[in-house]
């Protein structure tokens, strides 16, 4: 199996050319993320990512994490790698300062936690949800609270988890049932059952902390009456030292299609007497918090989709360069490596150039999310802010949907030996077909970008990316080498705005048919938004080669781009013309007929 | 007590090295360029002795064009508590490096001077040697281990027949070879401070030492490609290719 080497170049080009470090550097707070800094950041984490997490990604799946006794048992080496991960600081980077963190941007983060999700997907989940959970008790926890718990959290000495399923209560959280009811000294006893709660228990760190979502006796129904508690797995004391064991036991974990090293564990709250929680926030705002670290959740399980693509892309581009099999199509004295077969290549530029515009936009995206944070003028915080919302469930949807046929690509590279576990490709499928459901599946997605964020708006905030759009098409129109990129990519934004303007006339008035088209709108609009950064890529590569750069990188950037126009923006039309006329047929005939 | 440490800018040990075309040297264009894998040894040995209470500071020097500063900066957020370039366009050979950190080391005042036994570029192998008998101090090169004690150090090395255990007497140059130790990972809060810590440049002129080559490299090749091998029927014409071919029977 091939080693994963981060691509610094590439992270380096989308930085600096399309997402635009130096204007997040200019951001007040943000002084410290200077080019070389990050640089360095990322050199050292992409040496840890390599040497220390990739290793373990083949043998973790493997042994898997186990259950014995209410208590889960990690795969060798993996709580050796995580007090690395811990010690060495990388769980505080964009943390806040004041309790430990290093409060860089979430740029920075962004290229970092690609490579940790690259380097060992299952490995990666524990510190994204510890993340989670310090969001959540920064933005909403008394004072109390966050010193109790971020310093710890940020140190990576303890981990956190977010308890929001139930078995009748997935999608739907209106339908949580965990009971809080009120205790004299003005804590909480918590009972009930959550299921899928990721890392809810491990043996790499002392403590867990527990965010679960739940009823107060008095709460009304639905919604509306749903609160977040803090319910750590020892009990703190004053002082901060470590006190008895709470009533919250993992008692048992599940059998997974993949990222079998990441414990998914049934807890049980309660069973003994009840378990000690702490109220977060107001009462009955549960849900609303939950919404506001949504984005953010999302945002990070599209990093999923792109860190899996770029390691099965270096691993099928390896195989195809090493396994000799068959002459040339055209003819050929001997035997030839694959990559030299056409079909091959075709695979290998798909996985790569979608993977390159995948990483342009998330980066991208998270530079917009550091600009809505702490850009002085609020005007443009407030376009940011509508840019960022637009484009989640772009990054959770697209970059998750593509992530899974990249990882499958990777399998079909392989030939039979993809098919074999041995080879670590199909590894990577299994891994990837998890992360276009968490955090809300691809179809929740994207009613949330038709209903919330294009049609709630009349579709403003898109016709402003629109325009950006064919500001860059119209700049890669003017350069020869560029046309026919130009000219593909503007077909691509035809489609885009026809499929638009239907969403916005039949939103209203058949909101069924137009739900038919909305996984597709939304699989238009990342390919067609990856297309705008790819064009942008090509025109600052191809300003690059005019200054007389000799870097081979430029030219395939350029070439990269180029593909992607010919094969993945010639799927736009065809997609609007699904969001278009796609509706009536999906509805027509009874359920009982399906 | 503190410690010097010399560290190099090279060609990343993960590159496939190509020659220049013209036969001048190799081709660093848009090349990875990181820390001498030997003195990032060098440096987690120092760090290690600050560590244990046997060392007061710990100084980086590096000599060479400004992007060295990217490699002393490394250096900085692995524990080195300062550092010094010594910029400089020429091109550097290892007994001009030996006089600049001979300079540097009069005007620092150090106990021990740490470098790593060699750089992975040129595989030279004598700027540290070259440091000792400028200085007229002891050396004691390819370390494997060190301990120090009040004025001496105790330095086991690793040689054809096994292991020399030396005692030199401080002030001291030591050279650092590959088992010495496994050098750490930065973390995220040192990396950060590293951009605060002080980082000097001086230029040769101003240490009063004259950089220029005094040797001059004629032609750089690749190593010659190995031609596929060939199967041999029977022992009998194996020995008579060695004997008639190779010549080596």
């Amino acid at each position: 199996m091939s080693d994963y080497v981060a691509p610094l170049k590439d992270m380096r080009f989308v930085l600096n050319e399309l997402a635009g470090l130096n204007e997040v550097s200019a951001l007040p707070g943000y002084e410290e993320a200077t080019a070389d800094v990050v640089d360095a950041i990322m050199e050292e984490a992409a040496k840890l990512a390599s040497d220390v997490l990739a290793p373990l990604n083949a043998t973790g799946d493997r042994e898997g994490a186990r259950w014995s006794d209410n208590a889960v048992t990690m795969p060798a080496g993996f709580k050796g790698a995580y007090r690395q991960f811990a010690d060495n600081g990388w769980g505080g980077l964009d943390c806040p300062v004041e309790f430990g963190g290093q409060g860089l941007p979430k740029l920075v983060a962004a290229v970092v936690s690609e490579m940790w999700r690259s380097a060992n997907h299952a490995f990666s989940l524990c510190p994204l949800l510890t993340r989670g959970a310090i969001e959540a008790i920064e933005l909403t926890g008394s004072q109390e609270q966050k010193e109790t718990y971020l310093p710890k959290m940020i140190s990576g000495q303890w981990t956190g988890t977010m308890n929001l399923t139930e078995p009748q209560a997935g999608s739907d959280l209106a339908a949580v049932r965990t009971r809080a009811e009120p205790q004299a000294d003005g804590s909480y006893r918590i009972f009930g059952q959550k299921i899928f709660i990721t890392y809810g228990d491990h043996d790499m760190a002392e403590n867990i902390i527990h965010l679960v979502l739940g009823r107060l006796p008095d709460a009304p129904e639905g919604v509306k009456g749903i609160s977040l508690f803090v319910v750590p797995k020892f009990l703190v004391n004053a002082d901060g030292s470590l006190g008895g064991r709470n009533d919250a036991y993992c008692v048992s974990i599940e059998h997974k299609l993949g990222i079998h090293a990441s414990p998914t564990a049934v807890m049980a709250y309660g069973d003994h007497g009840g378990a000690v929680g702490y109220l977060v926030g107001r009462a009955n705002e549960g849900l609303k918090y939950m919404f506001i670290m949504m984005n953010a959740a999302r945002y990070s399980v599209g990093l999923e989709g792109l860190g899996l693509s770029e390691r099965a892309y270096q691993m099928a581009l390896a195989y195809a360069k090493e396994r000799i099999q068959g002459r040339a199509i055209e003819g050929s004295s001997a035997s030839v490596a694959i990559v030299r077969h056409p079909d091959v290549r075709r695979m290998l530029m798909l996985m790569r150039s979608q993977t390159e515009a995948m990483r342009a936009l998330s980066y991208t995206v998270a530079a917009a999310i550091d600009k809505a944070l702490r850009h002085p003028d609020p005007a443009e915080r407030a376009r940011q802010q509508a840019f960022v919302d637009l484009m989640i469930p772009i990054v959770k949807g697209w970059l998750t949907e593509t992530g899974n046929e990249i990882t499958w690509l990777g399998v079909q590279v392989h030939g039979g030996m993809g098919y074999i576990e041995e080879t670590g490709a199909a590894q990577l499928l299994r891994d990837a077909r998890i992360t276009t459901i968490y955090e809300g599946t691809t179809g929740i997605q994207a009613n949330d970008l038709i209903g919330r964020k294009v049609a709630r708006d009349g579709g403003a905030t898109l016709r402003a990316v629109i325009v950006l759009m064919r500001e860059a098409q119209q700049a890669a129109a003017k350069d020869a080498a560029l046309s026919e990129l130009a000219t593909a990519f503007s077909s691509s934004v035809d489609a885009l705005e026809r499929a638009t303007a239907h969403l916005l006339a039949c939103f209203a008035s058949d909101i069924r048919g137009t739900s038919v088209g909305a996984v597709p709108f939304l699989k238009l609009l990342g390919i067609v938004s990856g297309g705008w950064l790819m064009t942008r890529a090509a025109l600052a590569a191809q300003a690059h080669l005019a200054a007389g750069e000799a870097d081979s990188f430029y030219a395939a950037k350029v070439a990269s781009a180029a593909f992607y126009a010919a094969h993945v923006l010639a799927a736009a039309p065809g997609l609007a013309q699904i969001v278009v006329g796609g509706g009536a047929s999906a509805l027509a005939i009874e359920d009982d007929l399906l | 007590m503190k410690i010097l440490v010399a560290v190099k800018r090279v060609v990343d040990y993960n590159v496939k090295v190509r020659v220049k075309s013209d036969g001048t040297g190799v081709d660093l264009a848009n090349v990875k360029m990181s820390m001498n894998p030997f003195d990032e040894i060098a440096i987690e040995a120092a760090v290690r002795l600050k560590e244990a209470g046997l060392a007061s500071e710990v100084v980086a020097v590096s000599c060479g064009a400004a992007a060295c500063q990217e490699t002393l900066r490394t250096a900085l957020a692995l524990g080195a508590d300062r550092a010094i370039l010594v910029e400089t366009a020429v091109e550097l050979q290892s007994l001009a490096v030996a006089k600049l950190l001979k300079a540097i080391v009069s005007r620092e005042q150090p106990q021990l001077v740490i470098l790593g036994k060699q750089a992975i570029d040129d595989d030279a192998n004598q700027t540290g040697q070259m440091l000792a008998a400028l200085l007229g101090w002891p050396q004691a090169t390819f370390a494997s281990k060190l301990n120090i004690e009040p004025q001496r150090a105790v330095v086991t090395r690793e040689i054809d027949g096994g292991l020399e255990t030396l005692q030199v007497s401080l002030p001291a140059v030591i050279t650092a070879d590959l088992r010495l130790n496994e050098p750490r990972y930065a973390t995220l809060p040192n990396i950060m401070k590293a951009k605060k810590k002080p980082l000097d440049t001086v230029t040769p002129e101003a240490l009063g030492v004259d950089p220029s080559p005094r040797l001059t490299t004629l032609k750089v090749v690749e190593p010659v490609k190995r031609q596929g091998g060939v199967k041999v029927a029977d022992v009998a014409e194996l020995v008579a290719k060695l004997k008639n071919e190779a010549k080596v029977i």
